[in-house]
Formats: structure tokens, C-alpha cells, sequence
């Protein structure tokens, strides 16, 4: 299962890429949203999947799942959020301001 | 001793504050004191029964770098000269200097490089002493820039740094393949290890590496180029730095090396060639130059070269004058390079040209010139030092050990280079102060020095009559032990003026005084030479070509990749990534798959990534905003799903929300944002970006099953699991971990979401064009 899921993983990050290297601004967006999930399943693979009980101390059981995966996926599901709502505000208000939402077009000026 | 090196950076911080009130006292004086109190001090050392002192301080213990200071006879020279130099030419800049100059910044860069070269000449430690080396090329740096509003200054200011950068760089590789071998950073060290350094492999290597940073420091042909450009500094900083002792500083390197490599036949011959060729090119090259201090600074680099050929023959003797003419070049051509200071400063041109006749006029500089010059030029008085330490050079010349065409050619070339030093001397003195006055073509009307400009060259002026008279009173205590960090053999060295008639050294300087008058006085007559040799043969053509090219091709390269395209950057970076680390991966071979270990496979999980994989897919062609985000939602809740089968609820909890606000959010702004189009790249392009998107995808593939696979430390999760509890007072260790054990962690989180959400509400609240220009 775990190749599985790494597979996904990396499908994952290739849409985000391809999303990423377009020129409209929002598709950009759309490519670090993907870009997380992909990160989180990734690291959440590397502590081995579903070798105990969730790991929330409980008498008699002596198995759980590997807790630091899931504190790490915990801190950067919030961040990945901050990022995606930031990204996505700033696309708005670029757009907004330069009446374009193409990259190639926001190049600036040269000598600028 | 540390205090040396360290005191006069100390001072400089204080500058800065007291060049302020520069208008009352002139910086120069607070300055003065710096190197006079550190010269009172190693005054002391000087004695017949002088050993050698060491003080460590550690400084970076674990890579076997330490501040080791070592005092042998050989520092001691060096150390008296720059403090002693150093307080002579601080008292002279005092009145030099006008105090509408930036005294600040000039006496901050002075004392850093006191602080360099004190650091140079005591360090015992190659890389310490590296560290040193390449601040004096920096802090020279900054002195020839002084006056940085003159094109020529910062044009020279670049030459120099350029070129002893990289003698430099060479050096610390040097230095490197040194402590590799001998397994010690301490020189004294690696010269109880000389066995080891001459039978290794690497000899020639290290040997020219080293060299190279010595050759280039101490302005050796062909990287003599810089130090006729670095006259552009002030005249002070010229004495100082590119005559008495920063470009003393590769011949220093070598003296202190020689140790070592004196028992190899290379070293011979490339340090007496390169040494014999300088002495001979520079010297040559003087007579032409019409600038004063052009002519000085050929003379310097030609001087340079007679030491670094004595050096490279390594006898005994040879060795002993080479120390003995470290301290005589420095008192003459100190002197010297006042003078010509002088006459810069009360004629208002350094131009030989425009001078002549000045004797009337300025009669003690001119009194002092005739000292200083005839003591360069090596005129058999016994009062002039330069006279010794040619002939002991002579000597050498004549007693070299090892016999070949080179042995037998260098007594030539040592009389062909000491002719032009001694026509250039000649040139140097009558050309200023005799023959017709040329008054109209002079900027200012000349007169004689304020006392205080002339107590420097006055005072070295006197160093050369006193050696010159008494040259075995700074022999035994303080010349020999010199020579004997050098050469351990060196035996005690008695000067003397007279040895006979039939002394052949004596002959020579016969021949070097009658050929160098006719020369003298014929000048004009043979000048045409010059158009042969140099004639368009140029090195600082080659220099200035180098520089050009790689002007041209480094902007051209950053011209071509540096487009303002936020994509082509990211493929680039992609790309790069992509193809240093698969290609790593597959060098060291490490990529693995194993099967062991795995989960099994349900019905509903590969239900779940069947979905995922279709809906992120999708995004890729969907042409509607509300389609892409209900696509992404469904990839979202894929997520939050995958992590309730893998037990996480924390994780699939917070997922649910945040994906829930994300697609609320989006909403919010798809409404006002323009519709998602098709691409309209082309082809080529499409497929760029999808053998980047899938070589990225498979490349973290592989990764993540290759890291599966390997097994090399134990998790430290157990550790969370055993403590959670008994730390943190809590059954849920993912929460436990986020608050407790990484609590400071959660808290920049929470700082980093709260200055997201102020940029948020300031991006959607500022009115369009409010602040905008």
C-alpha cells in the first residue's frame, strides 16, 4: 500500500508542477495546493501505514501509529493554508491592478 | 603577543568618533601611537640571547585552527619594520594629509592593515595566517582606492586585489595539500616534517600553489603589473604597503617556507629565476618611467626580486643578506618614497619631465635623496647600507651549490640588473634635483618641507648611514637571528667594507658603478631600445584582455538565463534538481525497492487514490473556475479521507476544515477573478513542462519507496510515545508533540498565520490606486 500511495504522492507533485509552469496566475495557485497534498501523504508514507492503534495513549494497547509524521503534517497543513489564502488574495489584487492575470506579461520593465 | 595583532583593529573602531573633531587634532596623531607603543615593545626582544616565543589561544580547536603566535628572529624583522615603518609613515601622513581628506576612513584602513600584517608575519598557523594574508590584499585594496573619485585608482585598486586574490587562493591550496600531508596546521610543525612534504607526490603541486601566492604578493615577474598601477594610492600608503612591507609579505612566505623546501632542486631554480628575472626586468623597466613613483615602484619591484633570488639560492650566505637587504630596502626606499611624497606636495608634480634643479630649493630633501639613492644604487661609501648588502649579494651570486647554466649565468644577471639600478638611482636624484629649473612648468612655486614632513625620511635616512657605518651592530643581535629561522646553518656573518683588491664582488661593483655612469650619461642615445623590448610586448595587455572577457562572458551568460521570466527560472530550478539528484541517486546507487514491510491493500484505499489520481489530473484541462475548485476539493477530502483509514484523526480533523475554508475562500475570489483559459503555449512548450511535472513526480516516487526501503536509524517516535505522558501530561501525543515537546515551534506557526492573515486583510482593504503612485 505504502508504494501506492507514494505513487499517488508523486502524481501529485507531477499536476502541481505542470500547474505551476503555467502562465495564468490561478492555475499557479491551484499548483501549490496540489503541491502540499502531495507533501503531506509523502511524509505521512514515511512512518509505515497503519501499524497500531491512532496514537492516542489508551490502557492495554501497546501498537500505534507513528505520532511525529502526523505532528509534522499538522504544522504544515495550517501553513500550507496560510500560504494558499495569501497566494490567492494576491492573485486577486494583481489582477486587479494590472488588468492581466499572465505571468509572461508581469515581468516588469526592464531596468526597473 | 596577541595584543599586536589585535590593538591597533581595537583603535580603529575609535576613529571613526575621532575623526570628528579632526579640524582641531588631526586623526593621525591618535593613530601615531598604535604602532610606536607596539615598536617600544618588540624593541626588547632584540639581543644576542633572543629564542624564539610561542603563545596559543584557541579559536576553532576542533578543525585544528588556533590563533598560534610565534616570535622567531625572522617575525621579529618583519614586526619592527611594520611598526617602526608604521609609526614613521603615520607621523609623515599626519602632515601629508590635509584635514579636508577623509582621515576617517584612512586611518581605519591603515590600522586594519597593522592589524593584517602584524597577523601575517606572528601567525604559526597556515590557515590563521591565510585569513591574515588575504586581509592585507584588502585592506590594500582600500588604500589604493583612497581617492576612489579617480578612474586610474580604482582601476589599479581592482588590479592589485584581482591578482593577489588570486596568488592567494592559490596559496590556501596550498596550504591545504600541506596540512593533508602532515596531518598539522602549525608550520614549526611541518618543519619538523620536512621528510614527509619532500617525498611526497604532491611536492611540485604544493610547492607551485605556494609560490604563486608568494609571487603575485611580492609584485614577481610576470605579476609585477599591479604594483606600478597601485601608485595611485597615497605616497604614504606607497611607502608603507608596496615598498617596505606588504609586498615584503611573499618574500616573507618564502623565507618562512624555506625550511622545507630548501632541500628541493625546483625550488632553486624557479624562486633564483623568477627572482633574477624580476631584479633584472624591473630595474630595466625604471629607467623608462617618467612618473617619480613609477619609478620607485619598478625599483621596488626589482629590489623585490634580488631578495627573492637570494631567498631561492638558500646558502647560508645568501640567506643572510637577503635578511640583511629586507631591512636596508626598507630604510632607502622608505626614504625615498618621502621624498618623492615631498615633491609631489610642494610642486604639484611627480613628473621627472616637468622637474630639474630643485637641489637650490629643497636642500635638505635634496641632501636626503643623495643618501637614499646612492644607497640603492650600491656606490662603494661606507656609509651607505644599500653598498653591503649588494656585495654580500654579489657574494651569493658566486657561491651557489649547485652547479648548472643557470648557476653559471646568474653572477651576469645580477650585474646586468644592479647597472639599471644604477642608472634608474642616478636618473632618480639628477633628474630632480639638478640641471636647468623648469619654474613655469611646475603648478606651484616650490619650497623647502614643513620639519615634520621630513622628520620621517630624516629619521630612516640616519638608519642608513648608522648601518652603513656600524653594520655589525644590528648583525649579531637581530640580523643573524633572522637568518637562522631561515637557515638553520646560518653562522654568525661578520660585514665588512673592506676585503682587498682582489675581491671579486668588489670587482663587480666596479663594473656595475663605470658601466652604469656611461649608461648614465649615454641614455638617451640607447632609449630607442625600448621600443624593441618592451615594445608592444605587454602583460598588463594580457591583464586588461582577461579582464575584458570575462566582463563580456559573465554578462552574457546572465543575460541569457536572467530574462525576468518567473517560469524559465523555474524550470531551470526544476530541472537542475531533477538532474543532480537523480544523478547523485544513481552515482552512489540509491535507489531500492523492497517489498518487505508493507501494508495491505484494501478495496476502499485504492478506491480513494483511483479518484485522487483522476481528479488531480483533471486540473490540469478543466476550463471552468467552479470545476477546478470542486476538482480540488475532491483531491482536499481524498486527503482528509486517506488519513482516517491511516489513523491520524488529528491531522484528518484539521484537513476537513482547512479544506472547507480553502474552498469557501476560493469561491470568494473565483467570483473576481478572470476565467481559467486554455493554455496558449505552444507545443514544445506543453511538452517541456509535462517531462518536467512527470520526471519531478517520478523522481519523489522513487525517493520516497527508496527511503522506505532503507532502514539505517531507528525512529526516534518511541521516545514521543514512552514520554508523552510522563512530559507532557497528555494521552494524545500528536498534540503533546505540538505543544510540549515543540511548542516554540507551534508558536512561530501561529506568528506566521497571523502575519498571513494581516497581509490578507491589508491586500483586500487598500483601495485600488490608494498608494499606488
Amino acid at each position: 500500500m505504502e508504494i501506492i500511495i507514494l505513487i499517488l504522492s508523486g502524481i501529485l507533485f507531477a499536476t502541481a508542477i505542470y500547474n505551476l509552469l503555467q502562465k495564468q496566475l490561478l492555475r499557479i495557485v491551484i499548483g501549490t495546493a496540489l503541491l502540499s497534498h502531495g507533501a503531506h501523504l509523502f511524509i505521512l508514507t514515511m512512518g509505515k501505514l497503519k501499524t497500531g492503534q491512532p496514537p492516542i495513549l489508551t490502557d492495554g494497547v501497546s501498537d500505534y501509529t507513528d505520532p511525529l509524521p502526523q505532528a509534522l503534517i499538522l504544522t504544515s497543513i495550517v501553513i500550507s493554508f496560510g500560504v494558499t489564502s495569501l497566494l490567492l488574495v494576491l492573485a486577486y489584487r494583481t489582477t486587479q491592478e494590472n488588468k492581466t492575470d499572465n505571468m509572461e506579461q508581469l515581468r516588469g520593465k526592464a531596468n526597473e | 603577543m596577541i595584543f599586536a595583532v589585535l590593538i591597533p583593529l581595537l583603535v580603529a573602531c575609535f576613529i571613526p568618533t575621532l575623526s570628528k573633531a579632526k579640524n582641531k587634532i588631526h586623526t593621525g596623531i591618535f593613530t601615531f601611537f598604535v604602532p610606536f607603543f607596539i615598536f617600544l615593545y618588540f624593541i626588547r626582544f632584540v639581543g644576542k640571547d633572543f629564542t624564539p616565543i610561542r603563545q596559543t589561544y584557541n579559536w576553532i580547536p576542533s578543525l585544528g585552527i588556533n590563533l598560534d603566535f610565534y616570535l622567531d628572529g625572522l617575525s621579529l624583522l618583519f614586526v619592527l619594520l611594520i611598526s617602526g615603518i608604521g609609526s614613521l609613515v603615520v607621523l609623515y601622513s599626519i602632515f601629508y594629509l590635509d584635514k579636508q581628506e577623509r582621515l576617517g576612513h584612512f586611518y581605519v584602513y591603515l590600522l586594519l592593515f597593522m592589524t593584517a600584517m602584524f597577523g601575517v608575519v606572528l601567525s604559526d598557523n597556515v590557515f590563521v595566517l591565510y585569513t591574515f594574508w588575504e586581509l592585507t590584499s584588502i585592506s590594500s585594496f582600500l588604500l589604493i582606492g583612497y581617492w576612489h573619485f579617480k578612474e586610474r585608482s580604482r582601476y589599479g585598486a581592482l588590479k592589485s586585489m584581482l591578482i593577489t586574490i588570486f596568488g592567494g587562493l592559490s596559496m590556501f591550496g596550498g596550504f591545504i595539500l600541506l596540512s593533508v600531508i602532515t596531518g598539522t596546521t602549525s608550520i614549526q610543525e611541518m618543519i619538523s616534517q620536512t621528510d614527509v612534504i619532500l617525498s611526497s607526490d604532491y611536492l611540485p603541486l604544493i610547492l607551485a600553489l605556494i609560490l604563486l601566492g608568494a609571487f603575485t604578493k611580492s609584485a614577481q615577474f610576470p605579476f609585477h603589473i599591479w604594483l606600478p598601477d597601485a601608485m595611485e594610492a597615497p605616497t604614504p600608503v606607497s611607502a608603507y604597503l608596496h615598498s617596505a612591507t606588504m609586498v615584503k609579505a611573499g618574500i616573507f612566505l618564502i623565507a618562512r617556507f624555506s625550511p622545507i623546501f630548501s632541500g628541493y632542486e625546483g625550488f632553486f631554480i624557479t624562486v633564483s629565476l623568477v627572482g633574477i628575472v624580476t631584479l633584472c626586468w624591473g630595474s630595466y623597466m625604471a629607467v623608462r618611467q617618467t612618473d617619480l613613483k613609477a619609478i620607485l615602484a619598478f625599483s621596488t619591484i626589482s629590489q623585490l626580486g634580488m631578495i627573492m633570488a637570494m631567498l631561492g639560492f638558500g646558502t647560508t650566505a645568501a640567506v643572510f643578506a637577503a635578511v640583511f637587504h629586507i631591512l636596508n630596502h626598507a630604510t632607502f626606499k622608505g626614504s625615498l618614497f618621502m621624498i618623492a611624497g615631498i615633491i609631489d606636495h610642494e610642486t604639484g608634480t611627480r613628473d621627472i619631465r616637468k622637474l630639474g634643479g630643485l637641489f637650490t630649493l629643497l636642500p635638505i630633501s635634496a641632501t636626503l635623496a643623495i643618501f637614499g639613492t646612492f644607497s640603492m644604487a650600491g656606490v662603494p661609501f661606507p656609509f651607505l647600507n644599500g653598498f653591503y648588502s649588494k656585495e654580500l649579494f654579489f657574494e651569493a651570486t658566486l657561491d651557489l651549490e649547485s652547479a648548472s647554466l643557470l648557476t653559471e649565468l646568474i653572477p651576469y644577471l645580477a650585474i646586468l640588473g644592479s647597472i639599471f639600478t644604477f642608472v634608474y638611482s642616478m636618473y632618480f636624484f639628477f633628474g630632480v634635483f639638478t640641471g636647468p629649473k623648469k619654474l613655469n612648468q611646475l603648478p606651484k612655486k616650490p619650497h623647502e618641507a614643513p620639519v615634520g614632513m621630513l622628520l620621517s625620511p630624516i629619521i630612516l635616512v640616519l638608519g642608513v648611514i648608522l648601518i652603513g657605518l656600524f653594520p655589525n651592530m644590528v648583525n649579531a643581535p637581530f640580523i643573524q637571528h633572522a637568518a637562522e629561522a631561515v637557515n638553520s646553518n646560518a653562522e654568525y656573518h661578520k660585514i665588512g667594507f673592506w676585503h682587498g683588491w682582489d675581491f671579486t664582488p668588489l670587482h663587480m661593483s666596479l663594473i656595475v658603478v663605470a658601466l652604469g655612469i656611461v649608461l648614465f650619461l649615454t641614455r638617451k642615445k640607447w632609449s630607442g631600445v625600448y621600443k624593441v623590448l618592451p615594445g608592444k610586448l605587454s602583460f598588463n595587455r594580457v591583464y586588461d584582455g582577461l579582464v575584458n572577457k570575462l566582463d563580456t562572458y559573465s554578462a552574457g551568460i546572465t543575460n541569457s538565463y536572467m530574462t525576468g521570466s518567473l517560469k524559465l527560472y523555474m524550470s531551470l530550478i526544476l530541472a537542475t534538481m531533477i538532474i543532480v539528484t537523480t544523478g547523485f541517486m544513481l552515482l552512489t546507487d540509491g535507489f531500492t525497492i523492497s517489498s518487505n514491510n508493507l501494508a495491505d491493500i484494501t478495496i476502499i484505499e485504492v478506491s480513494i487514490v483511483i479518484i485522487m489520481v483522476v481528479a488531480a489530473i483533471a486540473t490540469i484541462f478543466t476550463k471552468h473556475n467552479m470545476a477546478a475548485l470542486l476538482i480540488l476539493g475532491v483531491v482536499g477530502y481524498g486527503v482528509a479521507l486517506l488519513f482516517v483509514i491511516y489513523r491520524a484523526p488529528d491531522i484528518a480533523l484539521t484537513q476537513f476544515v482547512v479544506e472547507t475554508i480553502t474552498v469557501a475562500l476560493f469561491i470568494l475570489c473565483f467570483y473576481h477573478l478572470p476565467k481559467l483559459r486554455k493554455t496558449d503555449d505552444s507545443s514544445g512548450s506543453k511538452t517541456l513542462n509535462a517531462v518536467l511535472a512527470i520526471g519531478f513526480g517520478a523522481m519523489m516516487t522513487l525517493i520516497g519507496i527508496s527511503a522506505y526501503s532503507t532502514n539505517w536509524f531507528d525512529s526516534i517516535s518511541d521516545y514521543f510515545l514512552k514520554t508523552s505522558y510522563k512530559l507532557g501530561g497528555g494521552d494524545n501525543v500528536v498534540n503533546v508533540i505540538l505543544v510540549d515537546m515543540r511548542g516554540l515551534d507551534t508558536l512561530f506557526e501561529i506568528a506566521v498565520l497571523g502575519i498571513a492573515a494581516l497581509a490578507i486583510f491589508s491586500l483586500i482593504k487598500l483601495k485600488k490606486n490608494k498608494g499606488a503612485e
